[in-house]
C-alpha cells in the first residue's frame, strides 16, 4: 500500500532534526497536559512518536484514498449549484477521510480540541497531501487560517470558532478583489458597523477565492470610510451559518481542479471584527500570508516529489535503442537534478518551518506569561530567521516545482504531452505555485532586504563554521567561494546606489542567497545521513555553482547605462 | 437505543501481495514472509459497527480476535478507529484450530463477555477463504444470522434492516436482534486511524506481549491507564473444553496441497465490430462465463 510518508525516508530525516527538541519543549510546556488529556505526550520521545504515527496516517490516506481519487477529481472538478459550491465527489471522500482521521485544527491547543502539533509536522502533512492532490491540499491546508484567529482573535472567538475547525469545518481567506491582487492595499470590500444589530456588515465582491464556499472566512475589508490605503483595512471573520455571501462563479483553471476558486458577492453579510481595526493588512494579513506561503512551499515540494516519482518510474520502464532510457546520461541528468532540487528545497522548507515553530511557540507563551530576557532574544532571533527564509522557501520551491514537473514531463517524451499519464496533471498543478500567495517576483521583494542587510550572508558564514562530514568538506569549501561571489555581487549592487539597478538585480541576488543556503542545508543533511543525501549534495553543488556563476556574471556585467535596454514603457 | 456490538476480527498473512517466498517448499503458507494484516473484510465489518456506534450514542464496540499475542495488532487497529475495547483469545491449546474449533472458542468468549445485540465479522478471511466461522458462531450461540451484508440501513425497535448481496442483485432484509452478520468486501471501506485515538491507545498491549520481568518503557502508564491493558483470555478463562479447542477440536484434515500455476493462454484480438462483439457474447454464454 502506498504511503507518501514512509515511502520517502527523507521526510522522517527532516522530522527528526535536533531542533525538534526545543520545539517540543516549548510547544508542550514541560508536558503539562499529560494528565489532562489521554492523547497528550508524556515526554519528548513520546511526542516525536506521536508525530511519526500521525504522519504515517496522513501518508497512508494520501497514498491511497487521495491518490485514488485524484484523477477523478481533476476531471470532475467542483460544481456551481445555485449560489453554492459542491465539491467533486472524490474531494468529499478525501475530506471525510481526513476529518475522520482527526487531521483538522492540528496545530490548535488541546483545550479547543486540537492536536497541539508544531507547524513542522503539520507542514509535512500538507506536503504529503499535496503530493497526491495539490488541489485538495488547498482545501485541507486552509485550516491554518485558524492560526491567525488564534493569534489575534479574542477568547470568545477562540471558544466559538476553533473547535469547529478542529472538528472538520473548512476555511478560506478572502483577500483578492478584481482590482486588488498583488496590491492588497487597494481592497475595496466595504465593512460598515450596523449599530442596530451591533455587528459589522460586509458588502462588495471578492475574486479568486480558494475554497470560497468555506464554513468560516477570514475577510480583508475596508472599515475606515474615506481611506484608500492599507491603513483603512481590517480583518473580519464571516460564518457561513449567518448567510450573506454567495458564490457567483467558479473559475475554470489550468490546474488544481479540485480546489474551487470562487467569485464571491457579499450582500450585507454579518461579520465579526478580528483583533483591532486598521490592522487588517498591516499585521494580520502579513501573518496569514506567512503561514500560507509556507503552505505553498510544502505544496510545491509535494508536487515535486510526485513528479520525481513519475519521471523515475517512466525512465526505468521505457526502453529505447534497446535499453531503459534511465541509462542515457541526458535522462539521468534530469532525474538527478530533480532529486537534488527536491532534497534541497525540502531541507529549506523544514528549516524554515522549525524556525517558525520556535518563534510562534514563544509568541504563544508570551500571551500566558512574561518571557525571560533569554526567551525574548531567542524569539526575536528565530522570528527574523523565519521571516528571512519564508520568501526563499516559497519562491524557490515553487520555481523548482515548475522546473521539476517540466523535466519529469520531458522524460515522458510524447507520452508526457498526452492526458493519459499523471505527469500532465502535476505539470498543470505546479504552474500556480509560483503565482499565488505572492508571485515569485513578490517573494523577491520580501527577501531582498535580507540580502542588503547582511542576514543571508551571516547565515552562510555561520554554516561555513559548522562541523561536517569528511566527504562534505570539499563541498563546504566550494560553498564558501559561492558565498564570496554573492558578497561581491551584493557589494556591486549597493555601490551602484541606483534603485532601478537594484530592482533588476534583486532576483539574481535572492536566488544566489537561496542556492548557497540550500547547499549548506544539504551538506548538513549529507553529513548526518550520507546514504540518503550525499548524492544530492554533490549534484546540487555542481548545479548551484554554475547558477551562482551565471548570476554573478549577470550582476557584475550589468551597468547602469544598460538599464535602458530593459525599460519597456 | 444503545447497542452492544462485538466485531470478530482476524489477523491474516497479506496474501494480496505475495512474493516468491510466500510459500514454503512443502506448499504451506510461509507466514514469516508475509506481513500480518487486519483481514480486509473484517475491516468492512468494523466500519459497519462504528457507524452503528455513531448513530446510536452509548453503544459499545468490542473487538474479539483469536491468535498469538501479536494478533493484538488487530485490536489496536480497532481501537485506533473507534472501538471501545478488545479481547484477545490466546493459548497454545487454541493453536491449529479449523473453523469448527475457532467458532467454538469465539462463541465461548462471547458467552463470557455477555451476549451482545450484534455480532459482526467479515464474510471470510483471505488466508482460508472458508466463510464458515461467522455462520458457525451463530449456530453455536443459537442466533439468527445474515450473511453477505453490504449495508446496515437502520436499527430500531429491536429490529435491524440490512442490505445483502445475492446472485444478480441485492436483497433488503429485516431481522430481530440479537443477530450475527457477516459483511462483504464491497461494503463501505473502513475509516482511517484517528490521530487522537492512535496517541491514546498506541501503547495498548495484551499482558503476553510485555516482557515477563515487567521492565518496559512507560511501565507506570499501565497502572494509571487501565484501558492500555487488552483483555487476554486462555481456554480456561472462557471455560473452554480442551477437546473442542485447537488441533484436538478440529476434524478438518489437510489431505494434500497443490501448487496451481496460472498460465496465460493464447490471446485473441477482437475489433469493436458488431460481429466480433456478438461472437464474444455467444462464446461467453456457451462457456457459462456470463448468463
Amino acid at each position: 500500500m502506498a504511503n507518501n510518508y514512509t515511502d520517502h525516508p527523507e521526510l522522517r530525516f527532516e522530522m527528526n532534526h535536533p531542533l525538534m527538541k526545543r520545539i517540543v519543549e516549548l510547544k508542550e510546556r514541560g508536558f503539562a497536559e499529560k494528565d489532562a488529556y489521554d492523547y497528550a505526550p508524556i515526554d519528548f520521545d513520546d511526542a516525536m512518536d506521536n508525530y511519526d504515527r500521525v504522519l504515517d496516517i496522513v501518508g497512508e490516506i494520501a497514498g491511497t484514498t487521495i491518490a485514488d481519487n485524484a484523477e477523478g477529481v481533476d476531471l470532475e472538478g467542483p460544481h456551481h449549484v445555485g449560489d453554492r459550491v459542491n465539491y467533486a465527489s472524490g474531494t468529499d471522500r478525501n475530506l471525510d477521510a481526513m476529518v475522520k482521521a482527526g487531521m483538522n485544527g492540528m496545530t490548535m491547543p488541546r483545550r479547543y480540541k486540537g492536536l497541539n502539533f508544531p507547524i513542522t509536522p503539520y507542514t509535512m502533512c500538507a506536503e504529503l497531501v499535496a503530493a497526491s492532490d495539490a488541489g485538495f491540499g488547498n482545501i485541507w491546508s486552509l485550516q491554518d487560517c485558524i492560526e491567525t484567529l488564534y493569534e489575534f482573535g479574542d477568547a470568545d472567538q477562540h471558544a466559538r470558532f476553533i473547535p469547529r475547525v478542529c472538528e472538520g469545518e473548512t476555511m478560506s481567506m478572502d483577500l483578492t478583489e478584481p482590482d486588488a491582487g498583488s496590491d492588497l492595499q487597494s481592497v475595496m470590500l466595504k465593512a460598515t458597523f450596523d449599530e442596530e444589530n451591533n455587528c459589522w456588515r460586509l458588502n462588495g465582491v471578492k475574486r479568486f477565492i480558494t475554497n470560497g464556499d468555506a464554513h468560516l472566512h477570514l475577510v480583508l475589508a475596508r472599515s475606515e470610510e474615506g481611506t484608500t490605503d492599507g491603513r483603512g483595512l481590517s480583518m473580519f471573520i464571516y460564518d457561513k451559518r449567518d448567510g450573506g455571501v454567495n458564490v457567483r462563479r467558479i473559475e475554470n483553471k489550468l490546474g488544481i481542479h479540485g480546489s474551487p476558486t470562487c467569485e464571491l458577492v457579499y450582500k450585507n453579510a454579518k461579520a465579526e471584527l478580528v483583533g483591532d481595526r486598521k490592522m487588517g493588512l498591516i499585521k494580520y494579513v502579513m501573518a496569514l500570508m506567512n503561514g500560507a506561503r509556507l503552505g505553498i512551499a510544502a505544496q510545491s515540494v509535494g508536487i515535486s516529489q510526485a513528479a520525481y516519482n513519475e519521471g523515475l518510474a517512466y525512465a526505468r520502464d521505457r526502453e529505447q535503442f534497446g535499453k531503459a532510457i534511465i541509462n542515457f546520461p541526458a535522462v539521468a541528468d534530469m532525474l538527478a537534478t530533480i532529486k537534488a532540487k527536491l532534497d534541497a528545497g525540502r531541507a529549506l522548507l523544514y528549516q524554515c518551518a522549525r524556525y517558525v515553530d520556535i518563534y510562534k511557540a514563544l509568541d504563544d507563551i508570551s500571551r500566558e506569561r512574561k518571557l525571560t530576557p533569554e526567551e525574548r532574544k531567542e524569539q526575536k532571533l528565530y522570528a527574523k530567521l523565519a521571516d528571512s527564509l519564508t520568501p526563499l522557501a516559497k519562491g524557490m520551491n515553487s520555481e523548482y516545482c515548475n522546473q521539476n514537473t517540466y523535466d519529469a514531463l520531458q522524460i515522458h517524451g510524447g507520452s508526457g504531452f498526452m492526458m493519459d499519464y499523471p505527469i500532465q496533471r502535476y505539470a498543470r498543478d505546479a504552474r500556480i505555485t509560483s503565482i499565488y500567495e505572492g508571485t515569485t517576483q513578490l517573494q523577491v521583494v520580501a527577501a531582498i532586504r535580507y540580502v542588503t542587510n547582511g542576514s543571508y550572508l551571516a547565515q552562510m558564514r555561520e554554516f561555513e563554521q559548522a562541523e561536517c562530514s569528511e566527504a562534505m568538506k570539499a563541498i563546504q569549501a566550494r560553498a564558501k567561494v559561492m558565498a564570496d561571489k554573492f558578497e561581491e555581487a551584493v557589494a556591486r549592487v549597493k555601490e551602484a546606489a541606483d534603485q532601478e539597478y537594484h530592482d533588476l538585480c534583486a532576483r539574481h541576488l535572492v536566488e544566489m542567497a537561496a542556492d548557497v543556503i540550500m547547499l549548506h542545508l544539504l551538506i548538513y543533511n549529507a553529513s548526518a545521513d550520507a546514504a540518503l543525501f550525499e548524492r544530492s549534495a554533490r549534484v546540487y553543488a555542481n548545479f548551484v555553482e554554475a547558477e551562482i556563476a551565471k548570476h554573478h556574471t549577470f550582476v557584475m556585467n550589468l551597468t547602469t547605462e544598460s538599464l535602458a535596454d530593459y525599460r519597456q514603457a | 437505543m444503545s447497542l452492544k456490538i462485538v466485531v470478530l476480527a482476524k489477523q491474516v498473512p497479506d496474501t494480496r501481495n505475495v512474493g516468491k517466498d510466500a510459500m514454503t517448499p512443502e506448499g504451506t503458507v510461509n507466514r514469516a514472509a508475509l506481513p500480518a494484516i487486519f483481514n480486509p473484510e473484517d475491516l468492512n465489518a468494523l466500519e459497519q459497527a462504528l457507524r452503528l456506534k455513531d448513530e446510536h450514542p452509548g453503544s459499545s464496540v468490542s473487538i474479539l480476535t483469536m491468535g498469538p499475542p501479536r494478533a493484538t495488532d488487530v485490536i489496536r487497529e480497532g481501537l485506533f478507529r473507534g472501538a471501545d475495547n478488545g479481547y484477545l483469545l490466546t493459548d497454545r491449546a487454541f493453536a491449529g484450530a479449523d473453523t469448527l474449533a475457532t467458532s467454538y472458542a469465539l462463541s465461548m468468549a462471547i458467552r463470557k463477555m455477555g451476549m451482545p445485540d450484534i455480532i459482526i465479522g467479515g464474510r471470510q478471511a483471505i488466508d482460508g477463504d472458508t466463510a464458515q466461522v461467522g455462520p458457525q458462531v451463530a449456530q453455536k450461540l443459537d442466533l439468527n444470522q445474515v450473511t453477505y451484508v453490504t449495508a446496515i440501513e437502520s436499527v430500531k425497535d429491536g429490529k435491524i434492516t440490512l442490505v445483502r448481496s445475492i446472485d444478480g442483485g441485492i436483497e433488503r432484509v429485516e431481522a430481530p436482534l440479537p443477530i450475527l452478520l457477516t459483511v462483504n468486501g464491497n461494503a463501505a471501506p473502513c475509516r482511517p486511524r484517528n490521530a487522537k485515538l492512535v496517541m491514546k491507545y498506541k501503547r495498548a498491549t495484551a499482558p503476553m506481549e510485555r516482557p515477563a520481568d515487567g521492565q518496559m518503557p512507560y511501565a507506570e502508564e499501565y497502572e494509571k491507564k487501565p484501558y492500555l491493558t487488552v483483555t487476554q483470555w486462555s481456554v480456561a478463562d472462557v471455560d473452554g473444553d480442551l477437546a473442542q479447542c485447537g488441533l484436538a477440536g478440529s476434524p478438518t484434515k489437510v489431505k494434500a496441497v497443490q501448487n496451481i500455476v496460472f498460465k496465460a493462454k493464447e490471446s485473441k484480438r477482437l475489433t469493436g465490430s458488431e460481429a466480433d462483439i456478438e461472437g464474444l457474447v455467444k462464446e461467453l454464454l456457451e462457456s457459462h462465463t456470463i448468463g
